[in-house]
């Protein structure tokens, strides 16, 4: 009957962030007016090579300590080994060796902070970019990706393998950009398969669309389908239901010896599938793999979801360079959080988002690359002083206007909202450093 | 042929007895005892209905727009069960409801969903979405679930809404105790420096899902845009960052411990404004209606009875906002939580607000009221061209899509020709739990953002077209649907529409009849009329009819 557009928007809206900034509010370098023109001149020379986004997503909050910023020997490090890669100066944690050797195509940013310290809060916050805010739910990076670059594939864009509870979603773009799930590839893809014969199946959808559906559009709404998108979702279901490029979600077919090189796990598995279906057009596939929410017992388990991670890792991105994909792919893998400097009575760590790890490789991304850097002496108890620890400091949404960044994406667009609220894409900066 | 074989064949043709009798005879449904027909010729009631009437007809014609005719009854109880329980009615329902006089017919419905259990654990549930979200919040402090179970006691006995808010904004206790206090400790941020409730967090929940104004822009600056309008309609006024913060100052004394939330009195609120050079003491104010708010009580009470104060309007016109959303689809001020404090409202909603008020926030009345009017029993088909104007308006009725659990729910009543409520068995009810949560989590759940308009999607088409539970419940067996309506019906005519009462609440257009009654003649055998009316649910399942609310 009546909309409104009360919400908060527009320039006034970020201008009052720029304000809050300069009143040292924020703690942030993000969107002051030398890093919008940072971001925009980095913009006008972009030369997007990138076309499809690999999301490893590593849920319950890796240790940046036991991943990508060990600290051995020194009072948070705990037992820790560092091992070289193939880059000089540059150290991962012991189990990494696998993608050590691949160094030279991988960077890890060092220092990323957010404020979000609880899982669900904090995965919604990496996830979009954006901190909840209870009037929006927030577009993923693979929803944002596939919105921005259409295109027409028979079987989904955006895919998430072993989602969670918080699976990657499409949020105020729509549902037609969630994540299509599927479990584990080496089974059943769900709900591609019908339970009756083709012959069985015609004859029930001639009858939907020729008597139910019409008979239900008489008199209705005008263009009825342009509003409920039913006729079209069913016609695009049964195109999916019979497409060769299903076969992209099947890793049976792949060779053993590949299988091997990923490890033969669930989320080995799935990073083999994942890169089947870039190779045939997807745009964006989350692999997640829980299980890094160590408060307890920490070097161990961490080490235990190394030993997963690493081999799939470095078989992905070795596998990707192979099918000459890399380069049009970037690759993200991280957590919604880091873990505590400090090891509790337990043994455990427990949440840290005041600068934590995130790897990325390919689409364009330079390699070899460091960004930022944690202090290995932190007054853990001195709270006002914990995001000083961080040298170089960059925002979750820096990650994401980064990969937007390398795809051609411009992020800095503001999208309308169904209740017609101007939404930018991403209010981050791309990191420099990491830009071909 | 031995007696075992006798005592066998007796029980078979026992079962199938039961079987048919069942399916014609319905025993199960008791009369409601809430149901008072005179009360709805009384004038008190009908002079209402009679007034939303005609405000929106006035409307209409205003704006020179055509409005649809009546729908039909089993329309509109499918409406209010889909709004009410979160299912549509089963057959046996419908056939208990078409025994009363048309006249009652839709109040009699509103008495037997009020005193089904369905109903106060349902709205517990949308509403909670509104009061703590859908997130699962901090670890032990917070207990979704007794909150929801709580809120559903309270609207099982149809507790005054402004009593359930008051304990919302006020209460104190344990949060497995006293559950109401489970809408301030969902605020707290365990990793986070600040331990206790949070006090900005509480103030724009509080505003949005009580008062229907959105203000948290306000949280960093003041208004610059003229979106949030506050002051008198005399006297009005842009938003300030005070206006907020000195609402969250109510929420400084709440505090967390082991025992509970609790007041700590002299606990202040201290916030740097924007611009401002250092933090200040912020006292309480409340943003409009200042000479509402009490002087006695702590801050949580003082602000409570302010909220749901009889002449602060937003929050009668917030709750009236957010039922009839529940009850349509779609709210009648969109957002459902953005009405203006000052502006011309929307036929209905001040009528309907000053009757909540006048009928002490009775919730079940207003549903009662609002399934009465015109405009919730208009039909959304026309014999004009329907469009999106039409359907704002309400001149016809809105389609919108139905949530994960309404499509799950109606999935799993639909192959039943009885009611699966409270009282079917533990089994039963195991089996829906567990279905429905499943497929939730494939289909998809859209969170708090509940009113947004949106289409469907291919993941869902491919769930409904070939997953479990469709595929399941569409089949046929001993106790399906299918089964029974296969085997038990007397004639093809019959069958048809037993299906589409079972499955669209509603009987087969002459031009469907027809079709569907050719392909069950098209063989002549148990097995092919098996497998058509199994067919025909899978069909009526997958259509647009059966997803939407119409």
């Amino acid at each position: 009957m009546m909309q409104h557009n009360h919400s908060c928007g527009t320039a006034a809206h970020f201008s009052r962030r720029t304000l809050v900034q300069a009143a040292g509010l924020a703690g942030a370098t993000w969107l002051t007016p030398l890093s919008q023109a940072l971001a925009q001149q980095a913009d006008t020379k972009s030369k997007p090579q990138a076309k499809s986004v690999i999301v490893l997503w590593l849920q319950g909050g890796p240790s940046q300590f036991e991943t990508f910023d060990p600290k051995p020997g020194t009072k948070i490090g705990g037992d820790t080994v560092a091992i070289k890669t193939s880059v000089p100066g540059i150290e991962l944690a012991q189990g990494f060796e696998p993608l050590a050797e691949l160094m030279d195509d991988v960077s890890i940013v060092r220092s990323v902070v957010s404020k979000e310290g609880d899982h669900e809060r904090a995965t919604y916050n990496v996830k979009t970019g954006f901190r909840p805010d209870p009037t929006l739910v927030h577009p993923a990076l693979g929803a944002v990706v596939c919105h921005q670059l259409p295109d027409d594939l028979e079987i989904p864009r955006h895919v998430s393998i072993y989602p969670n509870n918080w699976p990657a979603r499409g949020g105020y773009l729509g549902d037609q950009f969630d994540a299509f799930k599927i479990n584990d590839p080496s089974g059943r893809i769900p709900d591609v398969r019908t339970g009756v014969k083709d012959d069985r199946l015609k004859r029930r959808l001639d009858d939907l669309v020729n008597v139910v559906e019409s008979e239900f559009s008489r008199g209705r709404v005008k263009d009825i389908d342009s509003k409920t998108l039913h006729k079209t979702s069913i016609l695009n279901a049964r195109r999916m239901m019979s497409s060769e490029q299903l076969d992209a979600f099947d890793i049976n077919k792949a060779p053993e010896s590949l299988l091997a090189k990923y490890g033969d796990t669930r989320f080995g598995r799935g990073c083999l599938a994942a890169v089947q279906l870039i190779e045939v057009g997807v745009r964006c596939v989350e692999v997640t793999l829980n299980g890094w929410d160590t408060h307890a017992n920490n070097h161990e388990l961490q080490r235990g979801q190394v030993d997963i991670l690493a081999p799939a890792f470095a078989a992905l991105v070795a596998d990707l360079k192979e099918r000459d994909l890399l380069d049009q792919t970037v690759v993200l893998c991280g957590g919604e959080f880091g873990r505590t400097p400090r090891i509790n009575p337990l043994g455990g760590r427990d949440h840290w988002p005041h600068g934590f790890s995130v790897a990325m490789a390919g689409g364009g991304i330079r390699g070899g690359q460091i960004v930022g850097e944690t202090d290995t002496d932190i007054d853990f108890d001195d709270r006002e002083n914990r995001t000083k620890h961080v040298a170089d400091p960059k925002n979750v949404e820096d990650v994401h206007a980064t990969v937007l960044h390398t795809l051609g994406v411009n992020f800095q667009q503001e999208l309308n909202t169904p209740v017609g609220r101007p939404m930018i894409v991403s209010k981050g900066t791309p990191i420099k450093q990491l830009l071909g | 042929m031995g007696t075992r074989d006798y005592a066998f064949i007796s029980l078979c043709l026992a079962a199938m007895l039961a079987l048919g009798t069942g399916l014609l005879r319905q025993d199960r449904i008791a009369e409601p005892e809430s149901f008072r027909p005179a009360q709805y010729q009384d004038d008190d009631f009908t002079s209402v209905v009679a007034k939303v009437n005609n405000e929106f007809r006035q409307h209409w014609s205003d704006n020179q727009i055509e409005f649809a005719p009546r729908a039909d009854d089993l329309t509109i109880a499918r409406r209010l069960s889909l709004g009410l329980v979160g299912t549509i009615p089963s057959l046996e329902e419908i056939r208990e409801l078409q025994k009363h006089d048309p006249l009652y017919r839709q109040q009699w419905w509103l008495s037997h969903l009020f005193e089904d259990r369905r109903y106060s654990d349902y709205m517990g549930e949308r509403l909670a979405r509104a009061y703590v979200g859908t997130e699962n919040g901090p670890f032990l402090v917070y207990r979704r679930r007794k909150f929801v179970m709580w809120l559903s006691e309270r609207l099982n006995s149809n507790a005054r809404y402004d009593s359930i808010v008051r304990d919302l904004i006020a209460d104190k206790g344990l949060w497995t105790d006293t559950p109401a206090v489970n809408f301030v400790t969902v605020t707290i941020d365990q990793n986070n420096d600040r331990k206790g409730p949070n006090p900005i967090r509480l103030a724009a929940r509080t505003t949005r899902a009580f008062l229907g104004m959105r203000i948290d822009c306000l949280q960093c600056h003041d208004d610059r845009l003229g979106n949030v309008a506050l002051g008198t309609l005399d006297d009005p006024r842009d938003g300030l960052q005070a206006d907020f913060h000195q609402l969250a100052a109510f929420f400084s004394e709440a505090k967390s411990s082991l025992l509970g939330v609790r007041d700590q009195a002299g606990e202040e609120y201290n916030y740097r404004y924007l611009e401002a050079e250092t933090e200040e003491l912020i006292p309480p104010a409340v943003p409009f209606s200042p000479e509402l708010l009490p002087e006695d009580g702590n801050r949580r009470q003082r602000l409570a009875k302010w909220v749901t104060h009889r002449d602060n309007k937003p929050f009668a016109r917030a709750a009236v906002n957010r039922i009839w959303a529940l009850m349509f689809g779609r709210p009648l001020v969109d957002p459902v939580d953005d009405i203006p404090l000052n502006e011309d409202f929307p036929p209905g909603l001040e009528t309907l607000a000053d009757d909540f008020v006048e009928h002490d926030f009775n919730i079940q009345r207003l549903i009662r009221v609002i399934a009465e009017t015109e405009v919730f029993q208009i039909d959304s088909r026309a014999p004009f061209e329907i469009t999106n104007k039409h359907e704002s308006s309400f001149a016809a009725f809105p389609l919108s899509r139905l949530r994960p659990e309404q499509v799950a729910g109606s999935v799993i009543q639909a192959s039943s020709l009885k009611t699966i409520d409270a009282d079917v068995h533990i089994v039963f009810q195991l089996q829906r739990y567990n279905e429905q949560n499943e497929f939730i989590q494939r289909y998809g759940d859209p969170g708090d953002d509940e009113f947004v308009e949106r289409g469907g999607t291919i993941s869902q088409r491919l769930l409904m077209m070939n997953g479990d539970l469709v595929s399941r419940r569409s089949r046929a067996n001993m106790i399906s649907a299918a089964n029974r309506i296969a085997q038990l019906t007397d004639d093809d005519k019959h069958a048809v529409e037993v299906v589409y009462l079972t499955v669209f609440s509603r009987k087969p257009s002459e031009k469907e009849q027809e079709h569907f009654v050719a392909r069950l003649q098209e063989e002549k055998s148990m097995q092919f009329r098996t497998r058509t009316v199994e067919d025909m649910i899978w069909i009526l399942l997958n259509s647009t009819e059966f997803s939407w609310n119409h």
